[in-house]
């Protein structure tokens, strides 16, 4: 009771802030229409942000370690949190600051237009492209190594747990975490990359092919997509992976073959619909109805009349897609089917590690070792996310 | 007596990229209660802008810079946001250009009606709906008792944009901006329109300002006329004074526009063989029969006008010239000989001889296609040429549409103008080199200059090039400038044909005849007249539906 009414107290406490806010703009200024036009509710959420950002500041510099010596976790983690976002921010700014200096005129006027979070999520995608593309060069041991130490916490700080030789650590039988986060991004991001690649050819072609002859073709095509896509997803994925580790028996390679083609047809079906419904929309315009009364043949009239204008949600696509792929391949590999050990995989590193979320309150550092791979995983999704709503903003031509 | 709008010096910026580049120069206008002002200019011109401006709204991403807008005193681009509340739809209303995009699809009519005056507290709901049809009443919909209780896409175009313009007369403002309200319509519809619209704005003595290009409406509607081009006032006078001595040389090239004509050319001799001859055919889609055996001819180097209301089965009949939908009856001949009716089933010399020009040239160009590859594609696909010759070829053509080569041939259509891209679109058509070519509504989605410029360049190439044209169209000041023979059309069935001045010299058949009384002259007292002459009842949809 008495929480809901602290909670209750402040609100109210807030809402008298707004007013007051609002009131002492509008003497302050003489009425100027920023404060003069102001409802209520945005006076609300000023004061509401200002109050957070000031709680925010306050935890910030709490104590890490509490009275009785027990680390106080959620301090610790919060302080990791705001001190990767600024630093964030501050390399995705300066990015943006180094793109519009140097490059050709056209690359100059996209860094202008870009807003921060597209700039972050492009640094982002390079950084993860060069460390998957340069992976053999940069990490500083193999990703099958075995070293004596186990279990070394990350941090690289002998009196902390660490060791300066693995500066995030090892796991349970000793292999280096950073190069194993290296060589993950060249497995995972690599394997996930090619998957969807397919998936596009598969699906793209079919809509498009779908969307121009319509008739039965179309009807076959979709009817079958729905099937295919009726089953749920990760569901499917599992079992055509049991079925098709039966068939790879000890080759496996050859699993992850298989992998790549079943998870590639079930999300071509999402591309199959997106293709078929911009594809629709294309083949209406005049210039088709040109174009078929000129007498072109099919391969002109999708790749040279529908393609062209269907790469701006297709590219959009192909970035939400890609994390789809991508989470499915980690789920898949945290269940033990998808890329196989001793590859490195993060997904994989997930599932090894993950008890230790359970040592949170005690030693926040152990709790760090699953979470250094996830965090790899979230920080791909939330970059390419913010460069596709990037793409998805530029290409509905809205402006500001 | 102070003006009810006053707007001094007005400059108004628009974003383009990066910065702002003015649409409005210094516009000041006056206008006093019950006073009806026009405002016209080609597109582009700033006049959408001045008109909102003058209820002190500007859209996203404009501004105004300087200047002042007063209304009734008040002055409206320092006024508060709650201020402006009280006056927009309670004083000022507007009427958009297309009602069918204003009205919310789901709501009833009238349910949008009594919106405003009960947000204003100027009626309760009751009294507002009572209101509504009263009002539905003077603007003369059919059946007005019950019509309010319609869904939008239940009551046709024009019937709409009336109920829009009574919606606007809801809380019985001071103030209406019409935006175009009969560019859409057709002119049997059009004219029902303008006579409600009249009516009603001289009964509650209302002020309003009346957007729109064309020259002959503004002159029923207005009192005073107020030219502007590029954001620049050109020139402002009384109806009267403006239609009789345009001062500007600008205003008397608008003026000018309707002056041309082509002459008629001599009667083709009997026997000659047609280029495309359309005999006996009906066509459908799916069920629903469309075309009911029409025949016409067209011959070398001649133009066929083909008129008719939207839904009167113009451009079904060019889908089956084109072959794109196969006639259920009757055949498509060209110089004498059967076509096979499916155009997939045509051979690529028969495709080449038969090009078609589209209305809308947005949509006729590939967005993400350079004009040289848009013009080129049938010369190499047709010809056969590539490289150097292939870029010879397409410059050839852009001269002969009076785009100057070396700087358009690298573009994009989305860097073009309307006209220019109506060009590109004719360049596509002569790349085959056909003998005959189908125009569909080319002129109609362009200003009359532009417009103009398109009809000259497409009589000197059939002059040069001896082509034969097929001309929908529904605009007859487009007829009477380019057209040999007229074929005028009704619910898909041949109405009357003939040669051209047959067609505008009368007996005409009953259809043809409103059809031509209905287009607007610039005779201010036009519609006045034809009102007094015909009667309420028996012009527009009204008469149409008579004569079922």
């Amino acid at each position: 009771m008495t929480t809901l009414l602290t909670l209750a107290l402040i609100l109210v406490a807030i809402a008298a802030g707004g007013w007051v806010l609002r009131f002492a703009g509008q003497k302050a200024t003489g009425n100027a229409p920023a404060f003069r036009d102001m409802p209520f509710a945005v006076a609300f959420g000023y004061v509401l942000g200002a109050c957070l950002l000031m709680f925010s500041v306050w935890y910030f510099f709490q104590p890490t370690t509490t009275k009785s010596g027990v680390p106080n976790a959620g301090v610790v983690f919060f302080r990791w949190a705001v001190q990767f976002f600024i630093i964030s921010a501050i390399a995705a700014f300066l990015f943006r600051a180094l793109g519009r200096m140097v490059g050709t005129r056209g690359t100059k006027k996209m860094f202008r237009q870009m807003p921060l979070t597209a700039s972050f999520g492009v640094l982002v995608v390079i950084l993860y492209a060069l460390t998957a593309i340069f992976a053999a060069w940069l990490a500083p041991h193999g990703q099958e190594e075995v070293f004596a130490k186990v279990n070394v916490l990350p941090g690289g700080n002998a009196a902390t747990g660490g060791d300066p030789l693995h500066p995030l650590g090892t796991d349970q039988i000793g292999r280096d975490l950073l190069s194993r986060l290296i060589y993950g991004a060249q497995n995972t991001v690599g394997i996930a990359f090619v998957t969807t690649c397919l998936a596009f050819f598969l699906g793209g072609s079919l809509g498009f092919l779908a969307a121009t002859l319509q008739g039965w073709l179309d009807q076959v095509l979709s009817r079958a997509v729905d099937v295919l896509m009726a089953i749920p997803s990760l569901i499917f994925a599992l079992l055509l992976m049991t079925i098709a580790s039966a068939w790879a028996g000890s080759e496996r390679w050859l699993l992850t073959v298989y992998m790549i083609i079943i998870i590639a047809v079930i999300d071509s079906t999402r591309v199959f619909r997106l293709a078929r419904a911009v594809g629709l929309n294309i083949v209406v315009m005049d210039y088709i109805e040109a174009a078929k009364l000129r007498g072109e043949g099919l391969g002109y009239l999708i790749f040279r009349e529908i393609l062209p204008n269907a790469t701006a949600p297709l590219l959009a696509e192909f970035g939400l897609r890609f994390c789809f792929v991508f989470l499915t391949i980690a789920s898949l590999s945290f269940l033990g089917v998808g890329i196989q050990p001793p590859l490195a995989d993060w997904g994989t590193m997930v599932r090894d590690s993950a008890q230790f979320i359970n040592f949170a309150a005690f030693s926040p550092l152990t709790a760090a070792l699953p979470l250094l791979a996830a965090g790899a995983i979230a920080l791909l999704t939330v970059g390419v996310n913010f460069v596709v709503d990037w793409m998805l903003h530029r290409s509905s031509g809205l402006k500001e | 007596m102070s003006a009810l709008v006053e707007i001094r010096d007005l400059w108004i910026e628009g974003r383009s990229d990066e910065d702002w580049s003015p649409i409005i120069n210094g516009a000041s206008l006056t206008l006093n209660k019950g006073e009806v002002l026009g405002l016209i200019g080609e597109s582009g011109a700033g006049k959408s802008t001045l008109g909102l401006a003058a209820m002190g709204f500007t859209r996203d991403g404009v501004r105004i810079s300087k200047g002042s807008v007063k209304f009734d005193g008040i002055g409206l681009i320092a006024a508060s946001a709650a201020k402006k509340r009280e006056l927009l739809g309670k004083r000022i209303a507007y009427v958009a250009q297309s009602a069918a995009a204003s009205f919310n699809p789901a709501h009833k009519l009238i349910d949008q009606h009594t919106e405003g005056p009960v947000q204003h507290g100027v009626m309760s709901r009751a009294e507002s709906m009572k209101d509504g049809i009263e009002l539905y009443r003077r603007l003369r919909l059919p059946n007005p008792d019950q019509i309010g209780f319609r869904y939008p896409h239940q009551v046709s175009g024009g019937q709409l944009q009336r109920a829009m313009t009574a919606m606007a007369m809801s809380c019985r403002p001071d103030l209406i901006i019409f935006d175009e309200p009969t560019t859409a319509l057709d002119v049997t519809t059009q004219i029902e329109v303008l006579a409600s619209i009249r009516d009603i704005v001289e009964q509650f003595d209302t002020a309003a300002i009346y957007i729109t290009h064309d020259l002959a409406v503004v002159a029923q509607m207005a009192d005073r006329i107020k030219v502007l081009l590029k954001g620049d006032e050109v020139e402002e006078a009384d109806t009267r004074t403006m239609l009789a001595q345009p001062k500007e040389e600008y205003t008397k090239s608008l003026w000018a526009v309707r002056a041309f004509e082509r002459p008629q050319k001599p009667a083709v001799h009997t026997g000659a063989t047609p280029v495309v001859s359309v005999q006996n055919v009906s066509a459908a889609y799916g069920k629903v029969p469309v075309l009911h055996d029409v025949s016409f001819d067209i011959h070398e180097g001649r133009t066929v006008a083909v008129v008719g209301e939207s839904g009167s089965g113009k451009s079904t009949t060019a889908r089956c010239i084109t072959g794109l939908l196969p006639p259920t009856k009757g055949v498509i001949e060209f110089d004498g000989k059967a076509l096979p009716a499916n155009y997939k089933s045509r051979s690529k010399d028969q495709l080449r001889q038969a090009q078609m020009i589209y209305q809308m040239a947005d949509t006729a160009l590939n967005p993400r296609t350079s004009i040289g590859d848009i013009i080129g594609r049938p010369v190499q696909f047709y010809m056969g040429l590539t490289g150097k010759q292939k870029r010879r070829r397409v410059e050839e053509l852009l001269d002969e549409i009076e785009l100057p080569a070396a700087q358009y041939i690298d573009r994009l259509p989305s860097e073009l103008s309307g006209g220019q891209k109506q060009r590109i679109g004719i360049a596509r058509a002569l790349a085959a080199e056909p003998k005959f070519i189908i125009c569909d509504e080319v002129t109609s989605a362009l200003d009359q200059l532009v417009a103009e410029g398109i009809l000259k360049l497409l009589a000197r190439l059939q002059d040069d090039l001896k082509l034969s044209y097929m001309f929908i169209t529904h605009d007859l000041a487009t007829v009477k400038a380019i057209a040999d023979e007229v074929v005028v059309m009704k619910d898909g069935e041949v109405v009357e044909q003939g040669p051209k001045h047959d067609m505008f010299v009368p007996p005409h058949h009953p259809y043809t005849d409103l059809l031509l009384s209905s287009v607007p002259e610039m005779d201010p007292d036009w519609l006045t007249n034809l009102l007094n002459e015909r009667g309420v009842d028996n012009i527009g949809d009204a008469a149409v539906d008579k004569m079922t």
